[in-house]
């Protein structure tokens, strides 16, 4: 749909949060607790931390949960009776104060999960979400969603994008139906407006490289010492693969009790040694440089002609997390320029 | 099952066991909900997840042939968790099965053509179930020559239909066992699986080679299919990566533009030369 452009004063997006909680969805906010700002629920605006540049996880967990269940059993002397998940019993989601990067990594995720074979599981709970992201005001040392076709203000992948124009209002424009359905309901909150220019009161993110660059470079880059020098320090903690919004690689393990039991997934990554380990103890990604290796083109050669979609959205969280201090838009620089 | 629930296996009762070789087991499975035995289907290649619940899925292909209806079968090594729980199981017991996954041998395309199958070791099972479908649409086919080796005479799989492969006028059998793994009685071929192979030197003239096994033996069998004149085209083998979903979305199997577990696991020389070396 065509985007719609409206103004949301600051009191009526908190009147919003309380009507929408209130209708039974749960409304997810970036919260800061101990220091440390992530997503967690909230029915009010109080709560929310609208100063911090990007939550330390990205907002996947709504629908692609760190440990969820696919299917659950149990055992009799005669049979065995599995039961399927309920993905009507799902709830309702609004993800409020995501990052435009952060909208821009369902893309991604979305692809991964539902090109051929939708797994209905993931999809349920996508179909479920609605997205209210916030623009950038700032940025830090890490951000380089503008190198990788994003940017500070971008409505890709969001259903609302909320602009902070004023000390009291926000500029809002409504990117997709979903978006639409949650105006229709609160038109009384928005208030009309022409189209505005966004730029000034967005952050500044310099475009150091190109994503298509990284991928040109990538063809004749596999065999080449720079995996060996970027990755020295990396411990394979999987860190990056966890915070990343993009990344969606996972595990299935079975967890019994007794003569019952679930059968879960749950977030992996390609940086772990035991990821490809074979069971007779050969391994085709031996070396921690396979693994940074091939999480560099997973992201930025396979995914484009897998799911036609790059997996980066540049939003510097595997940076920012990573104990051993690995920066990636320095790495992609370095293989932008090589 | 009306569920779209791609992670719900199958519920299937196992009807036969057979022992092969140490740890290595044959099941057939039947479905136990006739609905899906009715709307099953595969074709010769693919492979399926087979959990026990509590423990796990492992990756087997089927070892059946798709000719051959109304049950699967699979033949597994005990080598870990999964494969350790289901070798404790016996007939009767449920198990699950989720399938079929992956891209299949185009034997439509291989008609009119001799067959070369060489397998090693625990590999038989990919190849049981193309050369059974190869078998039962026989008249498509010109000569068919199968080399299977392994360690041992007791490490030889299918002992049953080696015998009977051996007694067909219409299929060329040639069964060898590594240097020190032969039994006084034993009339087959001693040697390596490359070397046996240039000794027989079979002829690449319009002829598809067919080639499972672990990868030191791919690895040297590939030379000698060279030299005996095969292009990489029709030169095929399976590939083996450590699998979770089954289907392109766990991220495990992926090796550079391809998910092993659906573009493949069946790749030709050619396609595999054109992937990292990360199998
Ligand atoms: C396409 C294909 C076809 C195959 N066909 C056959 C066949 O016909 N016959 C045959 O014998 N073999 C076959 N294999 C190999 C077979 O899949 C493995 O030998 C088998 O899965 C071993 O399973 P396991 O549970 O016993 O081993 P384990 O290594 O014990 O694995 C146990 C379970 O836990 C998981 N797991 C184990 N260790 C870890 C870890 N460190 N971290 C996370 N998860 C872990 C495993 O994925 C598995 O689900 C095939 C493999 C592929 C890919
Ligand atoms: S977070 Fe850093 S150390 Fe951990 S796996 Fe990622 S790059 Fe390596
Ligand atoms: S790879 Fe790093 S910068 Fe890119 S989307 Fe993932 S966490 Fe953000
Ligand atoms: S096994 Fe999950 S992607 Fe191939």
């Amino acid at each position: 749909m065509e985007i719609v452009n409206k103004l949301l004063d600051k009191s009526a997006l908190s009147a919003l949060i309380e009507r929408l909680s209130k209708s039974g969805k749960e409304v997810y906010a970036p919260v800061k607790e101990n220091g440390i700002t992530d997503f967690a629920k909230i029915d009010t605006i109080d709560t929310i931390d609208f100063d911090c540049i990007t939550t330390i996880q990205s907002a996947k967990s709504l629908v692609f949960p760190r440990v969820e269940n696919i299917l659950s059993y149990k055992k009799t002397s005669e049979d065995i009776v599995v039961k399927n998940v309920d993905i009507t019993a799902f709830p309702e989601v609004v993800a409020l104060g995501t990052r435009p990067c952060d909208a821009a990594g369902f893309i991604p995720l979305d692809a991964i999960f539902c090109t051929d074979n939708a797994d209905e599981i993931f999809n349920a709970r996508l179909k479920k979400l609605t997205i209210i992201s916030i623009s950038c005001k700032k940025a830090d040392e890490y951000c380089f969603c503008t190198s990788v076709n994003g940017n500070p203000g971008n409505t890709a992948g969001s259903d609302i994008l909320l602009t902070e124009i004023s000390d009291s209002t926000y500029f809002a424009e409504i990117v997709s139906e979903k978006g639409k359905a949650i105006f229709d309901a609160n038109t009384d909150l928005f208030k009309e407006t022409a189209a505005i220019d966004k730029t000034p009161h967005l952050a500044e993110v310099k475009q150091e490289f190109t994503a298509e660059a990284i991928n040109e470079k990538l063809n004749t880059l596999f065999e080449s010492d720079i995996w060996d020098k970027q990755s020295m320090r990396c411990v394979g903690c999987g860190a990056c693969a966890y915070v990343c919004p993009a990344c969606g690689c996972f595990d299935i393990q079975d967890e019994n009790k007794g003569n019952k039991g679930i059968r879960h997934r749950c977030w992996d990554s390609c940086g772990f040694g035991l990821f490809t380990l074979h069971t007779s103890g050969h391994n085709p990604r031996e070396k921690q440089s396979q693994r940074w290796r091939q999480r560099i083109f997973h992201k930025f050669s396979y995914q484009p002609v897998q799911q036609k979609q790059f997996g980066c959205v540049g939003c510097g969280r595997c940076s920012r997390a990573c104990p051993a201090d690995m920066n990636i838009a320095e790495h992609l620089k370095e293989i932008a320029v090589n | 099952m009306e569920n779209k629930n791609i992670y719900v296996p199958y519920k299937m009762k196992i009807e036969k066991v057979t022992e092969e070789a140490p740890f290595v087991k044959t099941f057939r499975l039947k479905f136990m909900n006739d609905e899906d035995a009715e709307k099953f289907d595969f074709r010769t290649g693919q492979f399926g997840e087979y959990s026990v619940y509590g423990e796990g899925e492992s990756t087997f292909c089927i070892a059946s042939a798709p000719t051959r209806k109304g049950y699967i079968e699979c033949t597994f090594r005990e080598a870990g968790r999964v494969t350790k729980a289901l070798a404790n199981l016996g007939e009767g017991d449920i198990i699950g099965f989720r399938g079929p996954y992956g891209n299949i041998f185009p034997i439509d395309e291989w008609k009119g053509k001799n067959l070369l199958f060489i397998a090693g070791g625990i590999a038989l099972p990919p190849m049981r179930s193309v050369i059974w479908n190869c078998l039962d649409l026989r008249e498509n086919f010109k000569d068919v020559t199968i080399l299977y080796g392994a360690r041992s005479v007791a490490d030889l799989v299918y002992k049953h239909e080696l015998k009977e492969w051996e007694e067909r006028p219409d299929v060329n059998l040639f069964t060898t066992v590594d240097p020190g793994g032969e039994t006084p009685e034993w009339d087959g071929k001693v040697g390596f699986v490359p070397t046996v192979l240039s000794e027989i030197a079979p002829s690449s003239e319009n002829t598809i080679a067919i080639v499972c096994g672990p990868p030191i033996m791919i690895k040297y069998t590939f030379p000698v299919l060279e030299k005996l004149g095969f292009t990489d085209e029709n030169i095929f083998t399976t590939l083996e990566n450590r699998m979770k979903c089954g289907f392109g979305k766990c991220g495990r199997c992926n090796v550079g533009k391809v998910f092993v577990c659906k573009d493949g696991p069946v790749f030709t020389l050619k396609q595999m030369k054109e992937l990292p070396a990360e199998y």
